[in-house]
């Protein structure tokens, strides 16, 4: 490297070394000025700002998103709610003003110490909240006294309203206090004790686009705590509106219908996954859980033996009994173990080995084809087309159809139902697969177990022509001014495994089920609709074979869940619902006549929308072999 | 073969003025941690006097042999850091948002905080071979901005800017004493005053605005500008004389955010006030002065360059520190040397006051 360059010797590098002397002096003239500055000539006016510690911070809760039902009705919203605190630091003398306050808040001096306790680690000059949500009555109390109560605050900060009280609790879900462990694993980004976050439902699915982000003053106090000036204010983000698939209108016609009832209601678009409707029953009170529940009314939620904080609709695991013989006749049908003229006669009983295994109609329903057997729901059929199948056939069939694994709606903790095998029963319980087992499996009892939500994907999908898609909740997001960011669209998430010639078979079954007299959900036909569906009985105990199926003296507990599912109308159908009534012992009496009422309720809603001048409604046409069929 | 000279010269000023602002450290963290409401924070002066035991051994081990040892092992010192830099950002302690420990049972390490020396020491190997009187040419310094940047980037991607940025300062007071050449400045300038408005355009809006904060704390009103507020308030109360040892209240109330690291520098002269503060920064001035001094004497290049090496990053973190606390820099995390609360801070400067050592005691040893 450059050999003729003079190399750098030590006089040299000496010589560059006061450059860097002077560099440093002048560097630290500079800081020794500034300190002269604002100790010395600044000194007596910061001096006097920190002697009451007067900077002090204030936040800016912000508002969280508002939630919106499909039409554009407010379901959720926020309301001004008054917040008593006390800055420790500022309240002085602090007994004498606390005996006041406690006399004001009406509360036990002792139980505000505690309160007051509760700060842990936080500073004295942060305010430590004693009661949340005081009456406009006792704010009046305190703002009258305010030069008593030196260092109490009154924040007032959005509280959460749920509009409808009861309504659509398991959907909406409620808000809760972060807990600690939350913000040490920082699940929440900018969360802080004290923050409301949504707990469960669509409260928490969404919860990153529903929480706003907070703001903040910069603000100068007095002597007293009060403020004397605002330096700085950063405004408060809002969070982003919600616009669900739930129509407020069905919803609430699905909680009239359930009042009294365990069980639940869960309604879809066929054509686009979108929920209509998500009922749970009995259900709670949202608004409860945001001031924090009282002890009575938790112990009153969780000793009711009908699980009102279970959302039924997402998490029930129920047998799906009858509703599962869709799935055993598309499995016949496709396997081409039977076709759609194939007649199994039924007794009333069918033999197999030693064991006999009834049909529910104990005279029997006499020779059937696969349409009629649906028709009538007759178990001697389907027993018998389980048994050509076996359990494993069936079983990948039930998966195909979207059994065994959550539907996929966005709310948490949905259940999987299951879907048994032969390999599965063996891992479980060391025992291997009975062939009567099989008979159970095909008529949707032994170990099968589906939600609701389960159930309805696949009427849907029967009804729109064989497209599972994705259950919605979420339909758009809206900025607080308005402006949309994103709209949901269907989404498939699969075929069912059915020709369209299986499909059509299935659907005339369905559609005779409520549509002829002899069908099995009859009660549920209605005039001007076609109603398609299927009914199930789901035992929740073992019947023995010398019991009378409709015991009198059997305990309600006891009783069998009743199941409806159905879609409407016949052709592109607007709406498929499923009910699963808990204890209602028949699927025909107690299940479908609700499934009706949605049906009916949607449909007129939905046709006086479009044809705002046609007063009647519209019969839709079935295939025209399915009308050939109906022809006597 | 041991050399009575090496007691002869040993600089024993020095020491005493390490003794002395170590005793000024130590005294302003008790107070600092005192006022804490967090008790967990009470015991950090005894660690803190713990790792200044460690350093204090350090220190010894190596002014104990010849500093041409670390132009020997430059490369290797050098790329051990660096792996180190590599490990904690696969395998680091994860800690609000930035991986920048590596744990080891009790203690946690930086390995940020040794690149720094690691850095001075392959630089001052590097100037001191090719070093000219005509100063080095863009052509010649890219492979020391090679050396540079690679553990910059490491540290950037942590991230911790406070230090990559004293990483760079470091370096760029080395080469501007080894000197560039004329030409070569001017058009490093111009190639600067082009990139930098060329890069701004293409920041995204978001990017910008963290800049802006980044350099105006004021646009952050509940964050860095409300620390800043707080702390010229602590300093400024202060005034002539201070509050008086544990009588500082912006930090027994925690107005003060990092009391124990980063805003000491306020603690300190909230208690002490001006004169205090101007006690401190002499102090402070002398030791950089003595560093320098120490550079100046040394007969060989690799030693000057890496005295003022040394002395640079002393005096970076003390101005980047000082100045940020006071509101006249952009707000960084770089502790203030000897005095802020951490290990491997403190086990660097008890690094870099062996160096000197080392050097100064061996400035005669020569031809």
């Amino acid at each position: 490297m450059n050999r003729y360059l003079q190399n750098a010797d030590g006089d040299w590098f000496k010589r560059r070394i006061s450059g860097v002397i002077f560099c440093a002096v002048v560097a630290f003239v500079v800081l020794m000025v500034r300190v002269f500055y604002l100790q010395v000539m600044q000194g007596e006016e910061l001096r006097r700002l920190s002697e009451n510690n007067c900077i002090r911070l204030q936040g800016i809760d912000a508002p969280r998103g508002l939630i919106f039902d499909r039409n554009g009705r407010r379901l959720v919203d926020n309301r001004p709610a008054f917040d008593v605190g006390v800055i420790v630091k500022d309240a002085r003398p602090l007994e004498q003003t606390l005996a006041r306050l406690a006399g004001y808040l009406d509360l036990d001096k002792a139980e505000l110490r505690e309160r007051l306790a509760h700060r842990n680690g936080e500073a004295d000059y942060k305010p430590v909240i004693i009661e949340r949500d005081i009456s406009r009555d006792t704010l009046a109390v305190l703002e009258a006294h305010k030069f008593d109560l030196p260092g109490v605050v009154v924040n007032v900060v959005p509280r959460r309203n749920y509009i409808y009280e009861t309504s659509a609790a398991h959907l909406l879900g409620y808000l809760g206090e972060v807990s600690g462990k939350e913000l040490q694993k920082e699940l929440f980004p900018g969360a802080r004790a004290g923050d409301f976050i949504g707990k469960s439902g669509v409260e928490k699915a969404f919860e990153k686009y529903l929480k706003g982000e907070r703001g903040g003053r910069q603000v100068e106090v007095n002597a007293n705590g009060q403020v004397v000036r605002v330096l700085k204010t950063v405004e408060a983000t809002p969070g982003k509106n919600i616009f669900l698939t739930i129509d407020k209108e069905l919803q609430r016609k699905a909680e009239t219908l359930l009042e009294g009832i365990a069980g639940a209601v869960v309604a879809m678009d066929p054509s686009s996954g979108e929920v209509l409707a998500i009922a749970s029953s009995p259900t709670f009170d949202q608004n409860d859980f945001v001031s924090g529940l009282s002890n009575e009314v938790w112990d009153g939620i969780r000793s009711n033996p009908f699980r009102p904080l279970e959302n039924k609709a997402i998490q029930g695991n129920y047998p799906p009994a009858s509703t599962y013989k869709i799935i055993t006749a598309i499995a016949g049908l496709e396997e081409g173990v039977i076709d759609e003229n194939t007649t199994f006669t039924c007794p009333g009983h069918y033999r197999m080995g030693n064991r006999t295994f009834r049909c529910w109609k104990r005279g029997g329903h006499g020779r059937v084809n696969v349409v009629e057997a649906i028709e009538k729901s007759c178990d001697v059929f389907f027993y018998q087309v389980g048994q050509k199948l076996g359990v494993d056939r069936l079983a990948w069939y039930a998966k195909a159809c979207g059994l065994g694994v959550p539907a996929g709606i966005d709310i948490a903790h949905e259940a999987a139902g299951l879907v048994p095998t032969a390999d599965w029963k063996k891992q479980r319980t060391g025992v291997s697969w009975q062939a009567g087992e099989t008979l159970s499996v095909a008529i949707g009892q032994g170990y099968n177990l589906t939600t609701p939500l389960q159930m309805l994907g696949l009427t849907a999908a029967v009804g729109n022509g064989g497209t599972r898609l994705r259950p919605l909740i979420l339909k758009s997001l809206q900025n607080p001014n308005g402006e949309t960011l994103f709209s949901c669209l269907p989404e498939e998430i699969g075929q069912l495994p059915v020709s369209p010639k299986t499909l059509d078979i299935v659907r005339r079954g369905l559609w005779r089920v409520v549509n002829q007299k002899t069908g099995t959900a009859w009660v549920a036909h209605t005039a001007g609709i076609d109603i398609c569906g299927k009914t199930g009985t789901a035992q929740v105990f073992s019947r023995k074979n010398n019991e009378t199926l409709f015991a009198k003296d059997r305990p309600a507990f006891l009783n069998s869940h009743a199941w409806f599912v159905a879609y409407a109308p016949a052709v592109n159908p607007r709406i498929a619902v499923a009910v699963i009534v808990e204890h209602g012992e028949h699927g025909s009496n107690a299940a479908s006549p609700i499934a009706r009422e949605l049906v009916k309720t949607y449909l007129r809603s939905l046709y006086r929308k479009r044809l705002r001048t046609v007063r009647w409604m519209p019969r839709l046409p079935l295939s025209s072999k399915c009308r050939r069929d109906e022809a006597p | 073969m041991f050399d009575r000279r090496l007691v002869q010269y040993f600089d024993w000023g020095l020491l005493g003025l390490t003794f002395l602002i170590a005793a000024f450290g130590l005294a302003t963290l008790y107070s600092a941690v005192n006022g804490d409401p967090a008790p967990p924070h009470r015991s950090l002066f005894v660690k803190q006097m713990i790792w200044y035991g460690g350093g204090l051994a350090v220190m010894i081990a190596i002014f104990l042999f010849s500093y041409k040892f670390f132009d020997r092992w430059a490369y290797v010192f050098y790329f051990v850091c660096n792996a180190l830099l590599v490990w904690v950002l696969l395998f680091g302690k994860y800690v609000s948002g930035a991986r920048r420990w590596i744990d080891f049972g009790p203690v946690s390490l930086q390995p940020s905080e040794l690149i720094k020396i690691g850095v001075i020491i392959v630089l001052a190997r590097f100037y001191s071979r090719f070093a000219t009187t005509r100063g080095f040419t863009l052509r010649e310094l890219v492979t020391p901005l090679l050396l540079v940047m690679l553990p910059f980037f490491l540290i950037v991607k942590q991230p911790d800017l406070g230090t990559a940025l004293v990483v760079l300062l470091i370096a760029g007071t080395m080469t501007a004493y080894v000197k560039i050449e004329r030409r070569s400045l001017i058009y490093l300038i111009a190639a600067g005053a082009v990139a930098v408005p060329l890069v701004w355009s293409y920041l995204k809006g978001y990017q910008k605005q963290r800049i802006l904060t980044f350099l105006d704390p004021d646009r952050d009103p509940l964050g860095a500008g409300y620390h800043i507020i707080q702390s010229k308030i602590a300093i400024g109360s202060g005034m002539l004389t201070g509050k008086g040892f544990l009588q500082g209240t912006q930090n027994a109330l925690s107005f003060l955010p990092e009391q124990h690291t980063d805003f000491i520098f306020s603690v300190f002269s909230e208690e002490w006030g001006f004169l205090g503060a101007m006690a401190m920064l002499v102090v402070f001035l002398v030791m950089i002065l003595w560093g320098l001094n120490i550079a100046y004497n040394c007969r060989d290049q690799f030693g000057a360059i890496l005295c003022v090496g040394v002395t640079a990053m002393i005096f970076w973190q003390v101005f980047i520190n000082i100045g940020m606390v006071m509101g006249l820099m952009p707000v960084v995390g770089v502790p203030l040397p000897f005095v802020s609360y951490g290990g491997s801070s403190i086990l660097t400067i008890m690094v870099c006051v062996g160096i000197l050592l080392n050097v100064s005691m061996r400035r005669f040893l020569f031809e």
